[in-house]
């Protein structure tokens, strides 16, 4: 493998060629700010927020689009380099809401963040601002395109990875926006062929895409991630279960093994069942055909003692047994341990063939 | 699976038959669109017009139920053309003479009349997989829930190793597990004839393992009913019965059989996170924690354990069903007491040999491990058969067409074939619950073509009244062209529409597999 060196912020960095300078500067541990990257998406280059000062080159090039070259110098951090990012993000600010006191990304928005880091305040140029309605008409996601910085990463990562192309730019300048086709809504499935994966959501570096169910249920520093795997399909994805006060409070994207950010609808949005009013919530006995609430005490004993006299009255092969393809391993093992050896029985079996 | 899922990406030509997939496994489907994208070749297997066979290169729109026709088909022309992998077939494989006879008669010709695919694409498909340098197959219960199900499952089998297309990167077959964790039931021995990692419980070394390990003098040797079997004896020689997570009155065939065979029973104890239909038949219902509320791991289709992690307390009273085993276990007589999950997992993982190399340590520090994993430092198993077949050599299994055990006639001129939609998951007992997937995705429908919708003066949105020999059921009309004249197609999801009053629970006679896929049906307009 062929590999350059080069020298970033007085720092020697040897990489692969074909290497970006926003790799090279990662990999070292530097900081470049991105809106519009994203390592597993086609590299537009259209925010310019990762401008780095390249002396010889023309302008400031932006780091993830330019290759790495031998011997060549960048700093990530110069004067020329601060200024263009500042009238960046002043710019940006200019026509985004000032909202963050309610928006559900405060705390986890690449805007607040590098304007923070910058010292941008929004006052600078205050412009004209958009006005688009909120969409909010299906139950998973809530599009706010006055937040929007037009990074195109939800563009993106349906056409390129979810496959479904349901979002595009249209309009220009001013006007420009992301939609589906014909200016439609998410929720319109048939023209847009949205799918509610909410990939975009994930990639999404501002407020512009939430999930919906999330929307004031937590801080995002109140809320504790709890990696683990899917209870649907047998895809095996995994996400974080965001937990605030005892309560699941909405799923979202981890580093899954198998699915990396990507998830489907189901996974993303279908926890609300965890606390649903319809929960057992205490073991019940069928007393006169009705059910009665009944203690763990009474509920094991009784268990144990109809078990008990069947297999004590026809042996251990008059019960059955179902185990579930929902249940963990550790579960059907014991189970099988279960019906095998406490039991007497072999009837063991679960719904896989259903 | 043989591969493993990110494998599916770099095949270059990917055969699906009876997979929904970007409805039923979306993440598999971005696989596959990635596949795509980097120029594979996909041939869609279906009756019906999915977003997938949309996607594919070649739909190939079989009737329900021909699927063996067409492989033999498919095998045929590769043998024709001398296409086939001498060297593989020779040195991995036998019976092969036993099947190239049997598929001589499989001409695209003949195989073109019994599953209505043009002749052409047949062998323009046979050429693409042959040649294929990675070819991998998927398939779902679309292949297997039908009265020839493991037959189907075989001409698959036939197919990959004719060309060599097995135990090599992203070439292979690989079903697509539905449940979150079918295989680990399956790998955990919750099955009527094995122990973990399909150890029969029929031989006796297995049974004195199992019996010394868990302190017992002995165990029972004949293997056990399967689900379908348990069902039928009910109220005879099963007396009760014992029922952890599973809602069989909305997912077995044939609702009213399950229904009456559970009622017959001298006892039923179901435990579970809701009160399901089936629940409701109980004398005793036990509250579960969902999967939020433990630890423990699940196993997925292409084999790989990963950690469930505990988020919350359990709801309520309701405890993990780990837990409630063990009181049972121990107001019977036999103590079972565990410090936790990661506890019970090394027990079984002693017992198991394809599991022996992984704890929850392992995967707390590594990430998922994908079995065989038989050691601690054994980094798992990406493919399977590399080299050899767990059984030596690879069996050829020559197979016929078998039709339906149900064809359509002039009282029940329809085939209703059922299956799942992208916004629910099973029998819906927790979509139906979510807040969100149901409110976007209320009703459910039944999808007629436009020919037959006009033919009984059909609109959308019209209230059906679906009979089979066995039951009727009411459900709103869907006019579209993703199923052909003669078919219609619903999902068993939604207990509305319990269209498993319908299906014929007639079963593969090997792997008991009920066939869901295919059963008459007539049709009459209600409103
Ligand atoms: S939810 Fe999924 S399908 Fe819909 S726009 Fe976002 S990425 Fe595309
Ligand atoms: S909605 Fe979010 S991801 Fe999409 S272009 Fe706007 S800021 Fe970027
Ligand atoms: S997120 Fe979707 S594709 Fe992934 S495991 Fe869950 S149900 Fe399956
Ligand atoms: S992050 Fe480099 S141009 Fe947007």
């Amino acid at each position: 493998m062929t590999t350059v060196t080069l020298t970033i912020d007085g720092i020697q960095v040897t990489v692969p060629k074909g290497t970006t300078v926003l790799e090279a500067a990662e990999s070292v541990g530097i900081f470049i700010p991105t809106f519009c990257h994203d390592p597993e998406l086609s590299k537009p280059g259209a925010c310019r927020i990762c401008v780095v000062e390249i002396p010889g080159a023309r302008n400031l090039p932006a780091a993830c689009v330019t290759e790495a070259t031998e011997g060549m110098v960048v700093y990530t951090a110069s004067e020329a380099v601060i200024e263009a990012r500042k009238t960046n993000l002043e710019l940006l600010l200019a026509n985004h809401p000032e909202d963050c006191l309610t928006c559900h990304k405060n705390g986890d928005c690449r805007l607040q963040e590098y304007a923070y880091f910058y010292g941008v305040k929004a006052e600078a140029f205050s412009g004209e601002k958009h006005d688009y309605p909120v969409e909010e008409d299906n139950p998973f996601i809530v599009r706010d395109m006055n937040k929007c910085i037009l990074c195109g990463k939800c563009v993106r990562v349906c056409q390129e990875i979810q496959g479904n192309n349901v979002l595009d730019f249209a309009f220009r300048g001013f006007s420009a926006v992301v939609t589906p086709a014909m200016n439609t809504t998410l929720s319109d499935t048939d023209i847009s062929n949205c799918v509610f994966c909410g990939n975009c959501v994930a990639v999404c570096p501002v407020g512009a895409l939430t999930e919906k169910a999330m929307i004031g249920k937590g801080r995002q520093w109140e809320v504790k991630k709890v990696k683990t795997t899917c209870p649907y399909c047998g895809v095996g994805c995994q996400f974080n279960l965001n937990v605030k006060d005892g309560r699941v409070i909405g799923v979202t994207s981890a580093d899954g093994d198998v699915n990396g950010r990507f998830l489907c609808v189901k996974g993303r949005f279908g926890y609300g069942f965890i606390h649903h009013p319809d929960r057992l919530t205490t073991p019940l006995i069928k007393k006169d055909g009705k059910f009665v609430e009944a203690s763990w005490d009474e509920a094991i004993a009784l268990v144990a003692e109809k078990l008990g006299a069947v297999k004590e009255q026809y042996g251990g092969e008059a019960i059955g047994v179902l185990s579930s393809a929902r249940c963990t391993n550790e579960e059907n093992y014991l189970m099988n341990k279960f019906a095998r050896a406490v039991l007497g029985t072999n009837s063991i079996d679960h719904c896989a063939r259903l | 699976m043989t591969n493993s899922i990110a494998e599916i990406a770099d095949a270059d030509f990917i055969l699906t038959t009876g997979t929904n997939t970007t409805e039923g496994h979306p993440v598999i489907g971005i696989q596959v669109k990635k596949a795509l994208r980097n120029g594979a070749t996909l041939a869609v297997i279906d009756p019906r017009r999915t977003e997938i066979a949309e996607l594919a290169h070649y739909h190939l729109q079989i009737k329900s139920g021909t699927d063996i026709a067409l492989l033999n088909g498919l095998a045929n022309v590769i043998i024709n053309e001398g296409l086939w992998n001498k060297e593989f077939v020779q040195e991995r494989t036998e019976d092969f003479e036993a099947f190239k006879e049997v598929v001589a008669k499989y001409t695209p010709e003949y195989v073109e009349e019994i599953t209505g695919v043009p002749a052409d694409t047949i062998k323009e498909v046979a050429r693409g997989y042959a040649k294929a340098k990675k070819a991998s197959i998927l398939y779902t219960m679309g292949l297997t829930q039908h009265v020839c199900g493991t037959h189907n499952v075989f001409a698959v089998a036939n197919l990959t190793m004719l060309c060599g297309h097995i135990g090599k990167e992203s070439s292979g077959v690989n079903p697509l597990r539905g449940q979150n964790n079918v295989q680990g039931a399956c790998d955990m021995g919750a099955l009527p004839a094995f122990y973990t990692a399909y150890q029969p419980v029929a031989n006796e070394a297995n049974r004195a393992k199992f019996a010394a390990a868990w302190g017992v003098e002995e165990l029972p040797s004949k293997p056990g009913l399967t689900v379908g079997e348990i069902f039928d004896q009910a109220g005879k020689t099963i007396k009760a019965i014992y029922i952890m997570g599973e809602n069989p009155v909305l997912s077995d065939p044939d609702a009213n059989h399950v229904i009456h065979a559970l009622e017959s029973l001298d006892f039923l104890v179901v435990q579970d996170i809701f009160l399901t239909e089936t629940a409701q038949l109980a004398d005793v219902v036990l509250p579960a924690a969902s999967f939020a509320e433990k630890d423990g791991t699940f196993s997925n289709t292409e084999r790989r354990v990963q950690l469930v992690r505990k988020a919350i307390e359990p709801i309520g009273q309701a405890k993990p069903d780990c837990e409630i085993i063990c009181l049972i276990a121990t107001a019977m007589g036999y103590p079972m007491r565990y410090n936790s999950p990661a506890e019970i997992f090394d027990e079984m993982a002693k017992l198991t040999p394809s599991y022996a190399g992984i704890s929850h340590k392992r995967l707390e520090q590594e990430g998922g491990l994908q079995w065989p994993c038989p050691t601690p430092d054994h980094p798992g198993t990406k493919f399977l058969h590399a080299g050899k077949f767990a059984r030596g050599l690879g069996k050829f299994h020559a197979v016929e067409h078998i039709p339906p055990a149900e064809m359509p006639d002039e009282e029940y001129p329809f085939v209703l074939s059922t299956g799942r939609r992208r916004y629910h998951y099973h029998t819906g007992t927790m979509t139906h619950r979510t807040g969100a997937l149901e409110v976007f995705y209320p009703t459910e429908f039944l999808e007629i073509s436009c020919e037959d919708a006009e033919k009984l003066g059909i609109c959308d949105g019209d209230i059906l009244r679906v009979s089979s020999r066995r039951g009727t059921v009411e459900v709103a009309a869907k006019i579209t062209d993703r199923v052909v004249p003669g078919l219609v197609f619903t999902s068993f999801q939604y207990p509305d529409v319990p269209i498993n009053k319908l299906t014929n629970p007639v079963r593969c006679p090997i792997a008991k597999i009920p066939e869901y896929k295919v059963c008459a049906v007539k049709i009459e307009k209600v409103s």
